[in-house]
């Protein structure tokens, strides 16, 4: 427990400090970490499990987003995580009381699953009310894409283990709760990793031939989404503004054009002027949040702007982990990180342009270096997730998928999104 | 996504790195200067808050993520209060980080306490020097880097220093830090540091450069507008010669110059210039201030108040850079302007106003307040209607009701302003009395440490006493020295010691004084006039010797330097000749002369002759004959000592030109030229060659300057006929 506690403030201090950033680092990290956590718990034979894993798995995860707060791909972690918990301990109890058919296991496990089987369908229904992704995942309208083999794969698997964990389940039930659980977090662990290759199988279908794409910035998930659209002899352009002031672009444009891709390379300041011969705009963000909006760096918003006042599309690629159940209240300042300022203006030449002796106020010159923009949902056509694609009114929904609406306040300070949970 | 991976990267770079021998710093949690008094009577300086954080904290955060593994933090004044704050706090328990600490009483000094850390011999690498008052954020990887391939190719490249760019106000001479301004003459090529000059005297314009500088080095940048980070990457060498050189103190002044200086162990120190990255120390009151408006305006990012890079408490940041933290009472009529921090607990009552300030945690301010550029510390208390400009406010102070605080105010812990009392501008308010005892080297500080804390204990005893007392009886006369803070006010207002006021504005946190500044304007209107005449400093730029910038030192400096030269060989010369001194010996003598003067073989040649004629004048002499006889004698008893320095044609007619000079100087000298230049020739101290080229370059001169090359006509005549026979015989043959 104490190795648990060391690897918790450690991977804290980590983020305080600002060692780790990044959504997807953070993510995977904050998953290995809970896994970690869930494993190490120990079980007492008489309370109630889920509980003390619940518990201490908030516990850690309130830590972890004091820790950096901007970094929301932590807190979304940490509440699929409990999630998961959740909705374990709510199968094992229904499979100890009816003696349920295995295939209930299984859907609720996997997340992205919209395979759908009717005596699984009633029985969440008793769990649960029913949801409009639930009923829609039965409809052929959700594209195929989103279920890749490796995830079948892992469905079969998953069926095999669960066959496995009823015969278990006899014996104490925290036993097979903990297992199911951490098989749930294996899985997640591994979207996460493997996020990109699925959002990437859908490239083919929204890049068209002779195309023009414009991003802002690097993402990887946008790299390998444009990269995958070539392997499958697609021949576009690419059109990569540098993303100021890290000008993340410009290792972008040059990975692009090693993988045989047209690319050109603009400054941010012309995304305006080269939007009319663009055909649509992939870029990668920060975080999606609840209301369809999106998190993302710096310079994003104008983007947008400019690509609705020339209708052209714009979509976002993101993993199912950027999916922040919280709805931005004030994003410009709450949910932004004002980075240093020496990434715009060198520190000596600020303070050669600071005349000390007279100025007794605050300097005249401010270097601000917000590292957010928010660009607000009506500004977004589409967002490509693992899951498939989505708009930005259809969020809420794949939010109330993948996060308990108990979840959604995990700090006292959070305000409990309380329009959010009656809409349930 | 590119910043992760940025991120994920040098992570796993600095540990491979560093993986052979774990990085070490040494941290002085010392500054052994008076700058901060009277503060630091009561706490060490590298506890006190920075925008609300201890500044030691954020040196210790720096080292930490730059990839130091073990930090020795030397404490001296105050040792106790620093090791029992480092003790309770969370650097102990760091994973990968240790902080040992080291503790001494009796240093007075830097150097001291490099001494006493190499005594305890547990350096064994490059460290990394630093004071526990260095706020930074550069990266350590490059640097150390450099600083490693500079040793592998020169073991006597001990140090490193890290500079950044900061230019000093053209007006005070003063950086933005509050420091004097630094010159510095750095090599372009090799960024070795070649001068550095931090007590420059600007009231003369100028510096002085040693000649040797401009001859050894191909070319030199002299630089007006850096600043000295006090960051230093050290070798174990640096350890060993504090050691050897015990009276090395301070780091700058002693150990830097005395290794520029002296260069006869050949230790090179080198510069590492910083751009985008932030290091500066807090040094006096003007930098606090300085430096923590760099830090509200995030330069030190990560290191800034809303991210937790240690303990502290959370503080957010809202819209035009003010930070709040969570659990404060604000009034609604209250006013905070922007570049503002609030410590949590802090209470702020109706139509205050508060810009450009910190206050820190668990204060109450009450209504009708303002409060400007001020740095307000834990638990202050001021009451309605005070008005506060550019103060520095110590933990526990209590500003009663209608009390005015002028600029560069700094009130010690627990003082107590009395009511509408009007403190006036740069003073500097204890509960402790002024030392009277003013140690007259300043770097000593903290003599009796001991003798410090009883008074500390005695004072807040009485305080606690008066304090009862205020309460009882609010409007009674006390029997603290009201007059000097007003009714119900407890502290000694301190006079300000030498330097005197003058000195004050230049390093307090409020800004220069509109009159001063005139005073500064008109100063430097005066100067630029001064130096309209040519002779104004570049302010930064490259300097060749054969530039014309350099001139100047060649013309003035050295027509000093040979005169000084021919004195100092001439005395040489004279004790070797009362003293019976071999010839060898003179010559070594000489030799070390010429190198330190740096001269040539030539000016060596020269101001022997000179020595020579002038001995043979002094020898008695009552005719003409005589005179060249005693000079034939002298020539002929130093011959080989003369010869020694005419390997050369050059040296030769050097030897011709000056006995040319002495002949003009001396009456006695001048009707026998010829005769001397003769003896010159017979004893083969000079070669005809010489005596034929000289006389050739003689031919366009002047007829005043061609009086002793007529003198010597005839001789001349005879040598051109004796070498064109023997040209004849040669040809001849």
């Amino acid at each position: 427990m104490a190795d648990v506690q060391g690897l918790v403030n450690d991977f804290a201090t980590k983020l305080s400090k600002r060692k780790v950033e990044g959504s997807r680092e953070t993510a995977r990290m904050t998953a290995e970490l809970l896994r970690t956590v869930i494993s190490q718990q120990k079980m007492t034979s008489s309370t109630n499990h889920a509980a003390v894993l619940i518990d201490s798995v908030r516990g850690v995860g309130r830590r972890l987003i004091d820790a950096n707060p901007v970094e929301l791909a932590v807190g979304n972690i940490v509440r699929r995580v409990l999630y998961i918990i959740r909705e374990e301990e709510l199968l094992l109890q229904a499979g100890e009381l009816t003696l349920s058919p295995q295939g209930s296991d299984r859907e609720i496990d996997e997340e992205d699953d919209k395979l759908f089987l009717s005596s699984a369908a009633t029985y969440q229904r008793i769990l649960h009310p029913p949801s409009l992704a639930t009923l829609l995942g039965s409809k052929p309208d959700m594209p195929p894409a989103c279920h890749p083999s490796a995830s079948r794969n892992h469905d079969i698997e998953g069926k095999g283990k669960f066959e496995l964990s009823f015969t278990a389940d006899k014996s104490p039930s925290s036993l097979a709760l903990k297992r199911h659980i951490m098989e749930a977090v294996n899985d997640l662990i591994e979207d996460i990793k493997t996020c990109h290759e699925q959002i990437a199988h859908q490239a083919v279908e929204l890049i068209h031939q002779n195309q023009v794409v414009l991003t802002l910035g690097h993402s990887r998930t946008v790299k390998k989404f444009l990269c995958a659209a070539k392997e499958k002899k697609r021949s576009f352009q690419v059109v990569v503004a540098e993303g100021a002031p890290k000008y993340l672009g410009h290792v972008l444009a040059k990975g692009l054009a090693a993988k045989g891709l047209q690319t050109t390379m603009i400054a941010d300041s012309s995304v305006f002027a080269m939007i009319s011969r663009v055909n649509m705009v992939v870029v990668g963000v920060h975080a999606v949040m609840a209301n369809g909006g999106v998190i993302a760096p710096v310079g994003m918003n104008m983007v947008a702007l400019a690509a609705r006042k020339h209708a052209v599309p714009f979509v976002v690629v993101a993993g199912t982990y950027k999916l922040c159940p919280l709805y931005p209240n004030n994003p410009e300042v709450l949910l932004n990180d004002m980075r240093c300022p020496s990434e715009l203006l060198s520190f000596g030449e600020f303070s050669d342009c600071m005349d000390f002796s007279i100025g007794s106020e605050a300097p005249l010159l401010h270097v601000l270096n917000p590292a957010f923009d928010y660009v607000p949902p009506e500004l977004v056509s589409l967002f490509v997730t693992d899951t498939g694609g989505h708009t930005p009114s259809f969020i809420y929904r794949l939010i109330s998928e993948f996060y308990s609406a108990d979840d959604l306040a995990l700090q006292q300070k959070l305000l409990p999104e309380s329009e959010h949970s009656n809409s349930i | 996504m590119g910043t992760q991976k940025k991120g994920a990267s040098r992570g796993s770079e600095d540990p491979v790195e560093l993986a052979c021998v774990p990085l070490q710093a040494i941290l002085l949690a010392d500054s052994f200067t008076t700058k901060f008094r009277p503060i630091t009577l009561e706490r060490p300086k590298v506890l006190l808050p920075l925008v609300n954080v201890p500044m030691i904290n954020y040196t210790l955060a720096w080292l930490e993520s730059a990839g130091v593994e073990e930090v020795f933090v030397f404490c001296c004044a105050h040792s106790k209060q620093v090791i029992d704050y480092l003790e309770s706090s969370e650097w102990f328990s760091q994973p990968n980080f240790t902080v040992t600490t080291i503790e001494s009483h009796n240093s007075v000094s830097a150097g001291d306490a490099l001494r006493l850390i190499y005594e305890r011999n547990v350096i064994n690498g490059d460290f990394v020097l630093i004071s526990g008052d260095t706020v930074s954020n550069m990266s350590l990887t490059q640097v150390l880097q450099e600083h490693k391939e500079r040793r592998k190719k020169d073991s006597n490249a001990v140090m490193t220093v890290v500079i950044k760019r900061s230019k000093p106000s053209q007006i005070t001479h003063q950086s933005r830090l509050g420091t004097d301004e630094l010159f510095m003459a750095i090599d372009p090529n090799t960024k070795q540091l070649l001068y550095y000059e931090d007590k420059a005297d600007h009231a003369k314009g100028s510096i002085y450069l040693d000649k040797l500088l401009l001859a050894d080095n191909p070319s030199i940048t002299l630089h007006n507008d850096k600043q000295d980070c006090y960051i230093d990457i050290c070798s174990p060498e640096v350890l060993s010669l504090f050691t050897d050189n015990f009276d090395y103190q301070h780091l700058r002044r002693h150990f830097l110059k005395g290794l520029l200086v002296d260069d006869i162990m050949g230790y090179k120190i080198f510069t590492h210039e910083i751009h985008s990255s932030y290091a500066a120390r807090i040094d006096n009151f003007r930098s606090y201030d300085t430096i923590s408006k760099d830090i509200i305006q995030r330069w030190t990012y990560p290191l800034v108040p809303d991210v937790k890079f240690f303990g502290n408490s959370s503080i957010k940041l809202e819209r035009q850079g003010m930070y709040r933290a969570s659990e404060i009472g604000q009034s609604r009529s209250a006013q905070i302007g922007p570049f503002t921090v609030i410590g949590s607990g802090t209470k702020i009552g109706n139509t205050t106003e508060i810009s450009n300030s910190v206050i820190g945690e668990g204060c109450s301010i009450g209504s009708n307040v303002s409060i400007e550029g001020s740095y307000i510390w834990d638990n202050v208390t001021i009451e309605d209607g005070c008005k506060l400009r550019h103060a520095i406010v110590c933990d526990g102070v209590i500003v009663k009701s209608g009390a005015v605080l002028e600029p560069g105010v700094v009130l010690s812990f627990k003082v107590v302003v009395g009511q509408q009392f009007i403190v006036p501008s740069y003073s500097k308010v204890s509960l402790l009395q002024q030392p009277t005892k003013q140690d007259s080297d300043e770097e000593l500080e903290y003599a009796d440490n001991s003798s410090g804390i009883a008074e500390i204990s005695s004072i807040t005893h009485t305080v606690d006493k008066l304090n009862g007392e205020i309460t009882n009886r609010p409007f009674e006369t006390q029997c603290w020295p009201t007059s000097e803070l007003g009714t119900g006010g407890a502290g000694y207002v301190w006079s300000i010691c030498e330097g005197g006021h003058d000195e004050e504005w230049r390093h307090s946190v409020a800004p220069i004084p509109a009159d001063k500044l005139s005073e500064a304007v008109q100063a430097a209107d005066d100067d630029l006039e001064l130096t309209q005449d040519g002779r104004s400093l570049p302010p930064s730029g490259e300097l060749k010797p054969d530039s014309n910038d350099s001139e100047y030192d060649d013309d003035g400096e050295s027509r000093d330097d040979s005169i000084y030269f021919e004195k100092e060989v001439e005395a040489t010369f004279l004790r070797a000749v009362h003293e019976n001194i071999t010839v060898d010996h003179v010559i070594l003598e000489v030799n070390s002369l010429r190198l330190s003067y740096n001269k040539v073989a030539a000016d060596c040649a020269g101001g022997l002759f000179y020595s020579l004629m002038k001995l043979a004048l002094e020898t008695p002499h009552d005719s003409a004959s005589e005179l060249v006889q005693a000079t034939t004698n002298v020539l002929a008893k130093w011959k080989k000592l003369l010869k020694y320095y005419l390997a050369e044609i050059d040296e030769e007619i050097e030897v011709i030109l000056k006995l040319e000079e002495i002949c003009e100087s001396t009456k006695e000298f001048a009707p026998v030229f010829d005769k001397i230049l003769y003896q010159l020739y017979d004893l083969e101290v000079i070669q005809e060659e010489a005596i034929l080229r000289w006389d050739d370059e003689k031919k366009d001169a002047d007829e005043s300057d061609k009086f002793f090359v007529k003198q010597a006509e005839k001789f001349i005549q005879w040598l051109r006929e004796a070498s064109e026979e023997e040209e004849e015989e040669d040809d001849e043959e």
